[in-house]
C-alpha cells in the first residue's frame, strides 16, 4: 500500500518535471518573443523593450534563462521589475507586469474563490448526478430512465455560457432571488452565499455528465454476478444496491472526477466572468487582455500542477476503494 | 453401451444410493426424506425484442432432503433460470413466471419481496459457477459470509465474524481466521469455492443449489469440491440441485437426474438407471459425447447441429431436427406433436414420442 502509494507519487513528481520543462519552453523558447508582444505595437520604444527583456531576462541566453527559473522555483530569485532588483521567494512565479504584484500572491488570494466554487459546485454534482444515476439505472428501460438519459443528453450540450448566462439573468437580476458575488473581504457568509448561484448552474452542467456516468456504471455492476450474490444472501435490496452494486460502480466515476476537479479548480473561464466571481479563472482572462506573462503562465501552470496532483489523488483513492489494487 | 459412467469412488455414497433404491427393476418415485422443493409446470419468460425467450417450459420436478438431485443440460436449456426462480432472482419487471414453485411449503411464484428474502440462504441457498466473479471483489471474505449470517440471525457482528470463521473452517480452508480477513482474490479457484460454499451454508439452509459448482476449477480441485458438498450433505442433510453439463460428475455424487433440453425436462429418474441405460435420444446423445476414460474415447461423437433458438422454437419436439432416431417412430410425429413428458417404465419419465426407447437405442450404439 505504502509502496504503491511512493511509486505513483514518485511517478507524479516526475510527470511534474516534464510539465515545468514544458510550460517553460511554451512561454520563453517558442518563436515568437514574449517581450515583443508584452510590449504592445503603439507605445513600444527600444527602451521599454530592452526593460522589459531585462525584467524577463530574456536577454540571456536559453539555457541561463531555464536554470535562473528552476532556480526561482526552488529556492527563489531576484527578479528586476522597472529597473530594480526585487525578491522573489521561492516557488518563484515572478512578478505582475501590470501591477507589480507577486504573481504567487496574486494568484494565492483568488484561489480560495475558485476553490470554495469548486467545491460546491462538486457537491451538487455528485449528489444530483449520482441519485439521479443510481435511479435511472434501476429502472432501466422505463420511461423514467429515457427521460433521465434525454434530459441530460440534451441540457448537457447546450453550450454552458448559454445556461450561465440565462441563469445569472434570472437569478440575480430579474428575480434576485439568489444574491450576487461578494468578495471574501466583505464577510464570509455574504462571500459563501454569493456562490450558491454560479455553484448550482455549474453543479447542474456537470450533473448532465454524471447522470450518464453513474448510470452506465450502475447498469453493468447491476448485472455482475457479485449483485446476484448479494441478493442471494435475503440482505434488503438497498444493501444490495448502495452497498454491493454502488461502491463497485464508483470506482471509473472517480477518475472523471479527479479530471473534472483540477478543471474545476484551475478556473472556470466563462462561470467565474459571467458571475463575477474573482477567481482564477477570471484572472486568467484579464492577464490575457492585458498581456501579462508571468500571471498568464502561472495560471497555466496551476492548471497542469492541479491535473498531477489530481491525478495522484485519484490513484491514491483507487487504492482505497479497490483492494486488489492495494495489494497489487 | 459405450458410455457407461464412471462408478462411484466413494462406496458410502454408493450405499445412499443404493439404499433409496431397494430393488434396480421396480423403482417408483424412490422417497427419502420431506419435500422441501416442489415445481410445478414452471415456465420462464423473457422478453426481447425479437420476440419471447422461452427460456423454461413446462417444467416438474421435486428436491427431497438429503438426496441430491442433477440437473444436466447442454448451455443455454434453461438450468440457472429455472434455479435462480426458485430464490426469486428474476427481475419481475423484467420476466414473466408461470406455474408453481413450491420452497418449504411457501409459494415463490408472485412472492412479495420480504418473503423472499427470509427464505434466501436461510431455506435456500445458491453457489454460482464463477467464485471470483461471484464473490463481492471490495468485501473480506469473512465478511461476505457473516453479511447473510446477520441477515437472518440477530447477533452481534462479531458473533457473525466468528460464525464465518467456523464455515471457512467447516469447507476445509487452512488458517480460516487469517483467510476469513483476506480479499477473493488472495484466493486460489478452489478456496474461493469453498468459502462459496461456506456462504451458502452459512445458515444451514434446506436446500443447497450448485450451479456448475467446478466448471471454472482444474480437475484434482473439481473432485475435492464435489466430496466436500457430499460430505457436508451427509452431514446436514440438506437437499442439493447440482447443476451440471458433465455427466461424469452426475454418476458420482447424485442420486437422481434431470435431463433439461431447449428449457424443457426430456428425462427423469434415478441417476444411476438413467445413465446406465438412457431412455431420451437427447440423454444418450449426450452420453455418447462424454469424454470417457473408457478406450473408445477416440470415437467421441458430438451432438449434430446447436440447440435451438428459445425465441423460434422448431415445431413439435424440440429436438428433433437434431434426433439421430426420429425416423423410427412410426407415423412421424416429431416434427409437428410435441411430446408430453410420461412415465415410459417404473420411476422414468421422457418425453418422447419412441414406444420403445432402450431397444432403439441400442442399436443406435451398434450402427
Ligand atoms: N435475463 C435474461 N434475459 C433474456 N434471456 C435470458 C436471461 N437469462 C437467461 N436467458 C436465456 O435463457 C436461456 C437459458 O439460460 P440458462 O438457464 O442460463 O442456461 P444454462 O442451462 O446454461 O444454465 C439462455 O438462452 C439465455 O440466453
Ligand atoms: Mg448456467
Amino acid at each position: 500500500m505504502l509502496i504503491y502509494i511512493a511509486r505513483r507519487a514518485l511517478m507524479a513528481v516526475s510527470v511534474l518535471l516534464v510539465v515545468l520543462v514544458a510550460t517553460f519552453l511554451l512561454f520563453f523558447a517558442g518563436p515568437s518573443d514574449p517581450a515583443q508582444a508584452m510590449c504592445g505595437e503603439l507605445r513600444c520604444t527600444p527602451q521599454r523593450l530592452e526593460d522589459i527583456r531585462r525584467s524577463l531576462g530574456t536577454d540571456r541566453p536559453v539555457a541561463e534563462q531555464f536554470t535562473e527559473y528552476f532556480k526561482g522555483l526552488a529556492v527563489g530569485r531576484e527578479i528586476y521589475v522597472s529597473g530594480a532588483p526585487r525578491t522573489c521567494s521561492a516557488p518563484c512565479l515572478g512578478f505582475s507586469f501590470r501591477t507589480g504584484i507577486e504573481v504567487k500572491e496574486a494568484l494565492a488570494t483568488r484561489f480560495p474563490n475558485t476553490a470554495m466554487l469548486a467545491l460546491m459546485t462538486m457537491a451538487i454534482f455528485l449528489t444530483v448526478g449520482i441519485s439521479t444515476g443510481v435511479l435511472a439505472a434501476r429502472r432501466r428501460g422505463t420511461a423514467l430512465d429515457r427521460g433521465v438519459v434525454g434530459f441530460s443528453q440534451v441540457f448537457g450540450s447546450i453550450p454552458s455560457y448559454i445556461l450561465g448566462l440565462l441563469f445569472a439573468l434570472y437569478t440575480t437580476v430579474l428575480y434576485p432571488i439568489l444574491p450576487r458575488y461578494a468578495n471574501r473581504s466583505d464577510g464570509l457568509g455574504p462571500w459563501f452565499v454569493g456562490l450558491i448561484a454560479p455553484a448550482i448552474i455549474l453543479g447542474l452542467i456537470y450533473a448532465t455528465g454524471y447522470v450518464r456516468y453513474a448510470r452506465a456504471s450502475m447498469v453493468d455492476t447491476l448485472n455482475q454476478d457479485y449483485v446476484r450474490t448479494a441478493r442471494s444472501k435475503g440482505i434488503s435490496e438497498q444493501k444490495v444496491v448502495y452497498r454491493h452494486a454502488l461502491r463497485a460502480a464508483l470506482s471509473p466515476v472517480v477518475t472523471i472526477l479527479g479530471l473534472d476537479m483540477a478543471g474545476l479548480l484551475s478556473g472556470t473561464l466563462v462561470t467565474e466572468h459571467i458571475f463575477g466571481v474573482d477567481g482564477i479563472g477570471k484572472f486568467a482572462i484579464e492577464s490575457l487582455r492585458n498581456d501579462d506573462l508571468p500571471i498568464i503562465m502561472g495560471t497555466v501552470l496551476i492548471g497542469c500542477v492541479l491535473v498531477v496532483v489530481m491525478n495522484l489523488i485519484v490513484d491514491i483513492a483507487y487504492s482505497f476503494l479497490d483492494p486488489r489494487v492495494r495489494l497489487s | 453401451m459405450s458410455a457407461q459412467p464412471v462408478p462411484p469412488q466413494d462406496s458410502a455414497a454408493h450405499d445412499v444410493a443404493a439404499a433409496s433404491a431397494p430393488e434396480r427393476n421396480v423403482v417408483t418415485e424412490a422417497p427419502a426424506g420431506e419435500v422441501v422443493l416442489k415445481i410445478t409446470d414452471l415456465c420462464v419468460r423473457f422478453p426481447s425484442d425479437e420476440g419471447p425467450v422461452n427460456a423454461v417450459q413446462d417444467l416438474t420436478y421435486e428436491a427431497r432432503l438429503g438426496r441430491t438431485l442433477a440437473i444436466v443440460g447442454e448451455s443455454g436449456s434453461g438450468k440457472s433460470v429455472s434455479s435462480m426462480a426458485v430464490l426469486g432472482l428474476h427481475n419481475p419487471k423484467r420476466s414473466t413466471i408461470t406455474g408453481s414453485i413450491l420452497l418449504d411449503g411457501n409459494e415463490i411464484v408472485g412472492a412479495d419481496e420480504s418473503l423472499l428474502r427470509r427464505l434466501r440462504s436461510n431455506t435456500a441457498a445458491m453457489i454460482f459457477q464463477d467464485p471470483l466473479s461471484a464473490l463481492h471483489p471490495f468485501y473480506k471474505v469473512g465478511s461476505q459470509i457473516a453479511e447473510a449470517y446477520l441477515a437472518h440471525n440477530s447477533v452481534s457482528k462479531d458473533i457473525a465474524a466468528k460464525r464465518a470463521v467456523e464455515m471457512l473452517e467447516l469447507v476445509g480452508i487452512p488458517n480460516p481466521a487469517r483467510r476469513a480477513k483476506q480479499y477473493p482474490h488472495e484466493f486460489s479457484g478452489g478456496m474461493r469455492q469453498r468459502a462459496m460454499i461456506a456462504l451458502g451454508l452459512v445458515n444451514n439452509p434446506k436446500l443447497l443449489i450448485a450451479d456448475e459448482p467446478t466448471t471454472a476449477l482444474d480437475v484434482t480441485v473439481q473432485a475435492q469440491i464435489l466430496d466436500l458438498v457430499k460430505d457436508l450433505q451427509r452431514e446436514f442433510g440438506s437437499a442439493v440441485i447440482l447443476i451440471t453439463h458433465d455427466l461424469g460428475v452426475v454418476a458420482e455424487v447424485s442420486d437422481d437426474i434431470l435431463v433439461m433440453y431447449a428449457g424443457r425436462a426430456v428425462e427423469r429418474g434415478l441417476a444411476k438407471e438413467v445413465l446406465a441405460r438412457p431412455q431420451h435420444p437427447y440423454t444418450h446423445a449426450l452420453l455418447q459425447s462424454l469424454p470417457s476414460a473408457s478406450e473408445d474415447s477416440d470415437q467421441l461423437q458430438t451432438i449434430k447441429g446447436s440447440p435451438p433458438s428459445l425465441v423460434h422454437l422448431p415445431s413439435g419436439c424440440s429436438f428433433h431436427p437434431r434426433c439421430m432416431v426420429k425416423d423410427r417412430v412410426p407415423g412421424d410425429p416429431c416434427a409437428t406433436l410435441l411430446p408430453e413428458l410420461r412415465v415410459s417404465s417404473p420411476g422414468r419419465q421422457i418425453r418422447c414420442h419412441l414406444t420403445n426407447p432402450e431397444s432403439v437405442l441400442d442399436q443406435e450404439v451398434v450402427s
